[in-house]
């Protein structure tokens, strides 16, 4: 009897209704679960749009919800005419090229890349390849180090001035070396990054390193007692002591840091692309700032909301990743 | 005639802040094979500390262990643990809690089909195999304590060491689990060494009980031989007149003879809360007697 009653349950709360369930409390958790959070959007879209219509600046009034949509039409609009051009750039190029081949068999094509401005979409590209580059460059670096000065605690101590000194340092203030230092250390004829990118790449890494180098330093560190001994008592050799006890036991700590890294490296990132006038959506806004038609501020707030939404989906990505592979169910993964 | 598990004259001093700390002050005891020994006294008196030094795990400041005739400087699998809050590896199901071990102590002595069933075979002798692929968060108290026995006993250690493994137990599941170890020790005949701070649980499973004096620096204080016929079966022994002289014995011993004068939250404020719960469950039975 229970059981089927349990089935039962099953089968209904997979169709959103439990069978003692009224309509009323199922409706109250539609409400909860959607309901709320659409009611706040519109609310702060509300304010939103007549609180901008109180602003003006020297651009013109403040942008509110129809003039970000408005724009943000527009900006898809020059995308596409944009990729447009470039496909017929490159049919033109390559009718020339079998128009000079047919006249003259030994002319060997030459093939031009085509050169237009970057749209509001390439622009999310780049910072979007940049920002997991970084990213991932720093997360190669900060996992084994950490592990390393987790299991070491001289290590540690030699280490954690060094780490507490970095940690706090802007992006803004690493930008100029890290470009003075690629400039000088990379030179090569044909250079398969372009400069900007490994400047913009490596302020993103040294400035969310620290972070997971942190966390997952303190997490191999704090490996339980009792699991030590078991170790102890079944003498595992180190390898698979750090393997199978120190490793799985510090991955919900690994991941805190990877997404607190993640959050900060997507910050960064924008800041950097200001400053350094490096491609991405950082250039994007300064680009319009600079550019200051009436349309610009409508757009600029088009790239803030786009950035925010970058980052949100970035770290539910991280979020995902991290319940995956995390042992520790009740740790707080919101 | 040297027995299997000799500790003679161990004494350890932990360093603290305050100066060094001398927990035990020689203890003596002898262990013959396939004799189950129980330790009992009164919390922080320095019961875990010589399960420890037999594991290995903490090396006696003068004094030493010798288990068939070598001496024990470090932990090792043939001197296996059960710890008193089970501590499986959280993110391993119970099988392959199990498994880290067999794996460790049967490399390459047994095959892998050989191991998978060995290692099925311990997980029912504690009938776990109904729960096996399960991991620790998704099963009970006793379950775990249960899949920690289990690993212990897969390694097949020449001394089976348990610190109060039933300790967190509701009193039902304790019984339950004090039955099937019975059972598993009249199969594997097991040298065992296990601390509890319960009196029935101590007499009901035990050969022989040690009561150890307050601490610091404990020691043994008397020893307990209980002759009670095997297989012993709890309710019929609560009538038995034998089997309540020696719990009597105990219970003077603890209550009487080392009356804890001192406040238990002293030694270890962090485990007070536990201790005080288990340090109650005798007294009562005290009173229903
Ligand atoms: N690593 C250590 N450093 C310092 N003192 C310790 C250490 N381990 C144990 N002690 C001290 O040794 C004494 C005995 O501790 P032990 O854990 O062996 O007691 P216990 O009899 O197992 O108590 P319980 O029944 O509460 O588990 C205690 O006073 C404790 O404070
Ligand atoms: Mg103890």
């Amino acid at each position: 009897m229970t059981s089927i009653r349990m089935t039962l349950a099953g089968v209904s709360s997979i169709a959103g209704v439990k069978s003692n369930d009224t309509l009323g409390s199922w409706f109250k958790r539609m409400l909860g679960a959607l309901g709320l959070p659409l009611l706040g959007l519109a609310v702060f879209l509300f304010i939103w749009q007549a609180g901008a219509k109180q602003i003006d600046t020297s651009l013109g009034q403040f942008p509110g919800p129809t003039q970000v949509y408005e724009q943000s039409v527009a900006l898809y609009a020059e995308h596409m005419s944009e990729r447009e051009r470039e496909t017929a750039f490159y049919e033109r190029q390559e009718q020339r090229n079998a128009e000079r081949v047919a006249k003259d068999p030994n002319y060997v094509p030459k093939i031009r890349d085509y050169t237009g401005k970057p749209t509001f979409f390439d622009q999310i590209g780049t910072s979007l390849v940049t920002v997991l580059a970084g990213f991932a460059i720093a997360a190669l670096i900060a996992i084994p180090l950490g592990i390393c000065i987790g299991l070491n605690a001289s290590l540690y101590a030699a280490l954690n001035p060094i780490i507490q000194l970095f940690k706090p340092v802007s992006p803004l203030a690493w930008l100029p070396l890290v470009t003075m230092v690629v400039s000088a250390a990379y030179v090569t004829d044909d250079p398969m990054f372009a400069k900007s990118f490994l400047t913009s790449l490596f302020t993103v890494a040294l400035c969310c390193l620290w972070p997971t180098l942190i966390n997952t330093a303190v997490g191999v560190s704090a490996v339980s007692q009792d699991l030590q001994n078991v170790s102890k008592v079944l003498r595992l050799s180190w390898m698979t002591h750090v393997v199978k006890i120190v490793l799985p036991s510090s991955v919900p700590m690994i991941f805190t840091g990877l997404r607190l890294s993640l959050g900060i490296a997507w910050m960064v990132l924008i800041a950097a692309e200001m400053l350094a006038q490096n491609p991405g959506l950082g250039k994007f806004v300064w680009d319009e700032f600079q550019n200051g038609s009436s349309d610009s501020l409508g757009r600029i707030m088009v790239a803030v909301l786009v950035i925010g939404l970058i980052g949100f989906l970035l770290d539910r990505i991280m979020l995902l990743l991290q319940r995956r592979v995390s042992w520790d169910k009740n740790a707080i993964t919101r | 005639m040297t027995k299997h598990l000799e500790l003679t004259g161990v004494s350890i001093e932990f360093p603290t802040p305050k100066g060094s700390f001398k927990a035990l002050d020689n203890v003596n005891l002898k262990i013959a094979r396939g004799e189950f020994v129980s330790l009992i006294g009164h919390s922080g008196c320095g019961k875990s500390t010589v399960l420890n030094i037999v594991a290995g795990l903490y090396q006696s400041t003068t004094g030493g262990v010798v288990l068939d005739g070598k001496e024990v400087n470090e932990p090792g699998p043939e001197r296996a643990v059960v710890f008193q809050n089970h501590s499986l590896l959280p993110w391993l199901t119970a099988y392959e809690n199990v498994e880290l071990a067999v794996k460790q102590v049967f490399k390459g002595k047994k095959s892998k089909a050989e191991m998978k069933a060995w290692i099925e075979h311990n997980l029912e002798l504690v009938h776990m195999t109904h729960a096996m692929h399960k991991r620790p968060d998704e099963i009970s108290g006793g379950m775990k304590q249960r899949v920690g026995i289990a690993r212990a006993l897969a390694m097949e250690p020449k001394v089976l060491l348990m610190d109060e493994p039933f300790g967190a137990l509701d009193a039902l599941t304790r019984a339950h689990l004090q039955d099937s170890l019975m059972e598993i020790q009249k199969d594997l005949n097991n040298t065992v060494i296990m601390i509890t701070h319960d009196v029935d649980e101590a007499v009901l499973l035990s050969d022989r009980i040690v009561m150890m004096t307050n601490g610091p620096a404990a020691t043994v204080g008397e020893i307990l031989d209980i002759e009670l016929e095997r297989p012993r079966n709890r309710i019929q022994l609560a009538d038995d007149a034998q089997y309540n002289h020696y719990r009597h014995e105990v219970l003077s011993f603890l209550y009487e003879k080392q009356r804890k004068v001192e406040d238990i939250g002293q030694h270890r404020s962090q485990k007070a809360a536990a201790d005080n719960t288990q340090e109650t469950a005798p007294a009562k039975k005290q009173a229903q007697a």
